[in-house]
C-alpha cells in the first residue's frame, strides 16, 4: 500500500509526487494517458510573476520561482530559461510597476525598444527579470523520473473509502490502495471531484497558441500586451485575446493568447487564428512575413474564483485537491507540491495555505 | 465571389476525375497546390500534357498555385450541441494563397507522398524519394544522378527505375524489400492490364541490364557531404555499392490533414497508413465532405480515378453510375494484394543511436528512445518530449516512422491515434502571419 | 525551351523555362543549399514535391521558399538558407 496516490501525471501531479517522495513518502502516480498528456502538453511553460496582481496567486508564484531555480539545478533537462518578461502598453505602466514592487516583485519601467528592437515604436514598457520559462512536458517527465516514479496507466473511477476514511482509488483493474489521494486531474479535476463525492468547480477554458518556423533569435523575452492581465482576470465566457509573443530555445516563436469557455470543443476557429496573428504582427511588424507552422489547442483548468484549489477536502478525510491553476499551473506547480506535502505530512507550508483551501467550496 | 456547388481539392487522378464527373450540372472548381494540373502522377513539363489529362478535361474551373492551408464549415455548428444541426451542412470555405473558395460540397483528393523509413545516412544529399527522382525527370528534365540505386517496397520502384534507365542513368539495382511471392496468390486481383504494365517495365530493365533484387533493403548510406555509397542487405549478406544517388520509397503516406481538420473519421489501412473512412458513395463522416483517391487507401491512379468519378457524381447530386463501382471493387482487391506483397521491411533494427528520425528538428533515435523511457507511451507524448515531428514538415516525413517506433518501444502495435498525432494539422500548410491575419 | 540565368550565392546558374530552382541547381551539380541548425549538416532535395521542406532556400530576399516548387526566373538572386 502506497502512502499517497496522485491522480494525474501533468505538471502539478508530477510536482506533488516529487515533493511527497522527497519527504520520504511512497508515492504512486496514476493517469489514463501518458505523462503531460493534458494541459501540460499544450502550454508554453510560463513561469510568470508579471501577469499576477498582488494576491494569493502571486504569493504562490514567488515561492515557486525560487523552487524552479532549485529544480533546474537538482533535476534539470527541461529548458529552464530565465528570459524576463516585457509588458507593453499604449498607456503608462507606472502604477502596475509600483504595485508589484510594493510586494517584492522586481519590476522596472523601461523603454521597451531597448529590450526588443523589433517592437513597434511608441509603447510604454515594464520589465520583469524574474519571468522565466520551462518546457513543461519535459519538466513533468523529468520530475517524475527524478523521483523514480513510473506512471501507472489506468482510468480512476472513484475513491475507495472505508469507514469514512480514504483508502485509495478505484480503477477498472481494481483498487490502488493508499492512505492519501491527491486530485491533480488538471482540466478534468472537476469531473474527478464529483466522482469522489467532493465537488469543486474546475472547468475548461480553451486557448490556442501559434508556433512559427524556427528563426534566429529576433524576440528575446516574453512580450505581452497589458490587456493580457485583464483577459486572465476576466470571468467572461466569450472569446478574449491579447498578444503574447516569445521566442523559445528551439528557435520557434510562440504566439498567444486566447481564452474562451466553450467546454471541450476541439475545433479551431478561423477567427481566433486571425486575431492572434493580427495582434502579434501589430506588436512586431517583422512577423508579418514569418511562417506559422502549426496551431495547438489547450484547455486550461479554470477555477470559479480564479484562485487555485490546493489542500485537504474536509468532506473526505484523506482526499486533497491540487488543481484549478488555469493558465498558471506550470509556474505554480512547485509551491503547490510543497503545500500538498505539508498538508499530508503535517509539515510547515511554504505560504499561508488558507486562500487556496478547498474548504471554500465545501459548503 | 462565386459560390461553387462542388470544390475539388487536388488536381491529380482522383480530383480531375471527380471534377469531370461533377461538372455539367454542377458548378465545380479544382483547387490545386500545383501550377499545372496532373498531381504527382501526371507530372509533366510545361506544354507537354499527358493524353490522360486531356481525357479528364471538364468545364470545371481551375485554381492553380492554391494549396489549401485552412478548411472550415461556413457556419460552424458545435457537433456536440445538436445531432440535428451536424446533419445539415452550410457549405465550406477553403483558404488558399490564391484566395478563399466557398462551396456547398467538397471532394478531398489530396493524394499522398512517398513514405520513407529512417536508416543511417538517409539525410545525405543524394538520397531522395523516388517521387523526387520522378518529378525531377518528368517535370524538369534533370537526372537525379549518373549511378543510381532505387530501393524500397512497391510496384512504383520499377516504373521509376525504368524511367531513369531510359533517360540515361546507370541504374545499379532495384532493391525491393518484398519477396513478391504473394502476387501468385492474387491472380484475380492483378488482372491482365497490371501484368502487362509490370512486364513492360521489367522488359525495359532487362534490356538495360538492371538487376532487380527481391528481399533486399538499403540499410545504410555513406558519404561526408554527399552520397558516395550504399549498403544493401538481403538474403543473409551485405554489399557495398558506389552510387551518386539513391531513390527510396516504402509505399505512400496519404495526406489526410484537411479531412482531419474538418472532423472526418479516419482508420488504419492494411498498409498501416492513416486513411479517411468513406461509404459506397465516397462520403466521409462529415456531411458534404467526400474523399477520393490515395487518402481513402493507397491504391494507385486507376483506383483513384474510379473513386473520383463516384465522389464527383455523388457530390453533384447525380444518380449513381454502377460501372465504376464494380471496377472500384476490383481495383481495391489489387490494392490489397499490393499491400500484402510489398511489405515494408523491418527497419528499426538497422538504426544507430545517432540516426536522425526527425530530419527537420534533427532528433536522433537515442532521443526518441529516451522520450519513451521518460514515460511517453504514445506518439503525441514522444513528440512533446523530444520534438520529433515539430519542425517545418510537421511530421509529414517522420510521423509514420515515429508512430511505429513509439509503438515498438512500448511493446505494442501502432494505433490510429499514434498516426493521427502527426496528421492533426489545422493549419495545413505553413502560412505567414500576415496571411493568417487577413480575411 | 528558352534559357535563363539566376545566381546562387553569386554564382550564375543556367535554367530552362519552367524549371524549378532545385532542378536547375541539381543540373549544375549543386546537391546541397542549406545546412541544418543543430548538426550543421548539408541538405538539399529530398521529397522533391514540397512536402519535406528540406530544400528551403532564400529567393530574392524571401526566406522559407521551397526550391523544389519555385520556378526559376531570369535574374533571381538565390542564397543559402
Amino acid at each position: 500500500m502506497a502512502d499517497v496516490v496522485v491522480v494525474g501525471a501533468g505538471m502539478v501531479g508530477a510536482s506533488c509526487a516529487y515533493y511527497l517522495s522527497r519527504a520520504g513518502l511512497d508515492v504512486t502516480v496514476v493517469d489514463r494517458g501518458p505523462v503531460a498528456g493534458g494541459t501540460t502538453g499544450a502550454g508554453e511553460g510560463n513561469l510568470l510573476v508579471s501577469d499576477k496582481l498582488p494576491g494569493p496567486e502571486l504569493d504562490l508564484m514567488l515561492v515557486s520561482l525560487a523552487r524552479w531555480a532549485e529544480l533546474d539545478a537538482d533535476v534539470g533537462g527541461f529548458e529552464f530559461t530565465p528570459k524576463g518578461g516585457l509588458v507593453v502598453s499604449s498607456s503608462s505602466l507606472e502604477s502596475l510597476v509600483a504595485a508589484h514592487r510594493a510586494v517584492g516583485v522586481t519590476a522596472t519601467v523601461v523603454d521597451p525598444g531597448e529590450y526588443e528592437p523589433e517592437l513597434v515604436s511608441g509603447r510604454h514598457g515594464a520589465f520583469y527579470p524574474q519571468d522565466a520559462q520551462v518546457q513543461p512536458a519535459l519538466a513533468a517527465a523529468r520530475l517524475l523520473h527524478a523521483a523514480g516514479i513510473k506512471v501507472q496507466h489506468a482510468e480512476v473511477s472513484s475513491l475507495a473509502v472505508q469507514s469514512d476514511r480514504v483508502v485509495g482509488v478505484r480503477t477498472r483493474d481494481g483498487v490502488i490502495a493508499a492512505e492519501h489521494v491527491v486530485n491533480a486531474g488538471g482540466v478534468w479535476a472537476g469531473e474527478l471531484s464529483q466522482a469522489f463525492g467532493a465537488a469543486i468547480p474546475v472547468s475548461p477554458r480553451r486557448g490556442f497558441v501559434l508556433v512559427t518556423e524556427p528563426l534566429p533569435p529576433i524576440i528575446r523575452h516574453k512580450v505581452y500586451a497589458a490587456e493580457y492581465l485583464d483577459n486572465v482576470a476576466s470571468g467572461d465566457a466569450e472569446l478574449q485575446s491579447s498578444a503574447v509573443v516569445e521566442g523559445t530555445p528551439s528557435g520557434t516563436i510562440l504566439i498567444g493568447a486566447s481564452r474562451e469557455r466553450v467546454g471541450f470543443d476541439p475545433r479551431v476557429p478561423r477567427e481566433v487564428l486571425r486575431r492572434l496573428a493580427a495582434q502579434a504582427v501589430e506588436l512586431f511588424p517583422v512577423l508579418a512575413g514569418v511562417h506559422t507552422l502549426r496551431v495547438y489547442r489547450g484547455f486550461r483548468p479554470y477555477s470559479a474564483d480564479h484562485v487555485p484549489i490546493i489542500g485537504p477536502d474536509p468532506r473526505r478525510p484523506g482526499l486533497y485537491h491540487a488543481c484549478g491553476h488555469e493558465g498558471a499551473g506550470i509556474g505554480l506547480a512547485p509551491a503547490t507540491g510543497e503545500l500538498i506535502t505539508a498538508a499530508v505530512t503535517g509539515g510547515t507550508p511554504p505560504v499561508d495555505p488558507t486562500p487556496y483551501a478547498p474548504v471554500r467550496f465545501a459548503a | 465571389m462565386i459560390r461553387y456547388d462542388v470544390a475539388v481539392v487536388g488536381g491529380g487522378p482522383a480530383g480531375l476525375a471527380a471534377a469531370a464527373a461533377a461538372s455539367g450540372d454542377a458548378r465545380a472548381v479544382v483547387v490545386d497546390a500545383g501550377s499545372r494540373l496532373g498531381g504527382q502522377f501526371w507530372r509533366h513539363r510545361a506544354g507537354a500534357e499527358p493524353p490522360a489529362l486531356w481525357r479528364l478535361r471538364s468545364s470545371a474551373d481551375h485554381l492553380p498555385d492554391a494549396p489549401v492551408w485552412f478548411a472550415e464549415p461556413v457556419d460552424p455548428v458545435d457537433p456536440a450541441e445538436s445531432a440535428e444541426s451536424a446533419e445539415s451542412s452550410t457549405g465550406f470555405r477553403l483558404h488558399t494563397p490564391a484566395g478563399v473558395v466557398t462551396a456547398d460540397r467538397i471532394v478531398l483528393a489530396t493524394g499522398a507522398h512517398d513514405r520513407s523509413v529512417p536508416f543511417p545516412g538517409w539525410t545525405l544529399p543524394g538520397v531522395v524519394t523516388v517521387g523526387a527522382a520522378q518529378a525531377l525527370l518528368k517535370a524538369h528534365g534533370v537526372l537525379i544522378g549518373r549511378r543510381v540505386a532505387v530501393a524500397g517496397a512497391g510496384p512504383f520502384l520499377l516504373a521509376v527505375a525504368a524511367g531513369l534507365a531510359t533517360a540515361g542513368a546507370e541504374v545499379v539495382g532495384v532493391f525491393e524489400a518484398g519477396y513478391l511471392r504473394g502476387y501468385a496468390k492474387h491472380p484475380r486481383a492483378l488482372g491482365p492490364a497490371k501484368l502487362a504494365e509490370g512486364a513492360r517495365y521489367a522488359a525495359v530493365l532487362a534490356r538495360q541490364r538492371v538487376p532487380y533484387r527481391r528481399g533486399h533493403t538499403v540499410t545504410a548510406a555513406h558519404g561526408t557531404d554527399a552520397l558516395e555509397a550504399i549498403t544493401v542487405t538481403g538474403r543473409g549478406r551485405e554489399r557495398r555499392l558506389d552510387v551518386d544517388a539513391l531513390a527510396i520509397s516504402y509505399g505512400f503516406t496519404p495526406q489526410v490533414e484537411l479531412a482531419i481538420a474538418l472532423g472526418c473519421d479516419t482508420h488504419l489501412d492494411r498498409d498501416g497508413s492513416l486513411v479517411v473512412t468513406v461509404d459506397d458513395d465516397q462520403r466521409t463522416s462529415i456531411k458534404g465532405v467526400y474523399a477520393a483517391g490515395e487518402i481513402t487507401g493507397v491504391g494507385g491512379a486507376d483506383l483513384a480515378q474510379l473513386e473520383g468519378r463516384i465522389a464527383g457524381r455523388a457530390a453533384a447530386g447525380k444518380v449513381p453510375d454502377p460501372a465504376p463501382r464494380r471496377q472500384r471493387a476490383k481495383a481495391r482487391r489489387f490494392a490489397r494484394a499490393m499491400h500484402d506483397v510489398h511489405r515494408r521491411p523491418s527497419w528499426i533494427e538497422h538504426l544507430a543511436d545517432d540516426t536522425l528520425i526527425c530530419r527537420c528538428e534533427e532528433v536522433p533515435y537515442a532521443e526518441v528512445r529516451e522520450a519513451v523511457e521518460l514515460g511517453a507511451t504514445d506518439t503525441r507524448a514522444v513528440k512533446l518530449l523530444c520534438r520529433a515531428g515539430m519542425g517545418w514538415c510537421q511530421g509529414r516525413i517522420c510521423g509514420p516512422a515515429v508512430a511505429e517506433l513509439t509503438a515498438h518501444l512500448n511493446g505494442r502495435p501502432p494505433t490510429r491515434d499514434d498516426q493521427a498525432a502527426f496528421a492533426n494539422r489545422a493549419i495545413a500548410q505553413p502560412t505567414t502571419l500576415g496571411d493568417l491575419a487577413g480575411p | 525551351m528558352s534559357g535563363m540565368t539566376f545566381t546562387f550565392d553569386g554564382r550564375p546558374i543556367a535554367a530552362e523555362s519552367g524549371q524549378s530552382v532545385a532542378a536547375a541547381l541539381w543540373a549544375a551539380g549543386i546537391q546541397s543549399w542549406r545546412r541544418t541548425r543543430q548538426g550543421d549538416e548539408p541538405r538539399g532535395l529530398f521529397c522533391g514535391i514540397g512536402v519535406c521542406f528540406d530544400c528551403l532556400v532564400v529567393i530574392n530576399g524571401t526566406s522559407g521558399r521551397r526550391a523544389c516548387l519555385v520556378e526559376a526566373h531570369d535574374g533571381d538572386v538565390v542564397e543559402r538558407a
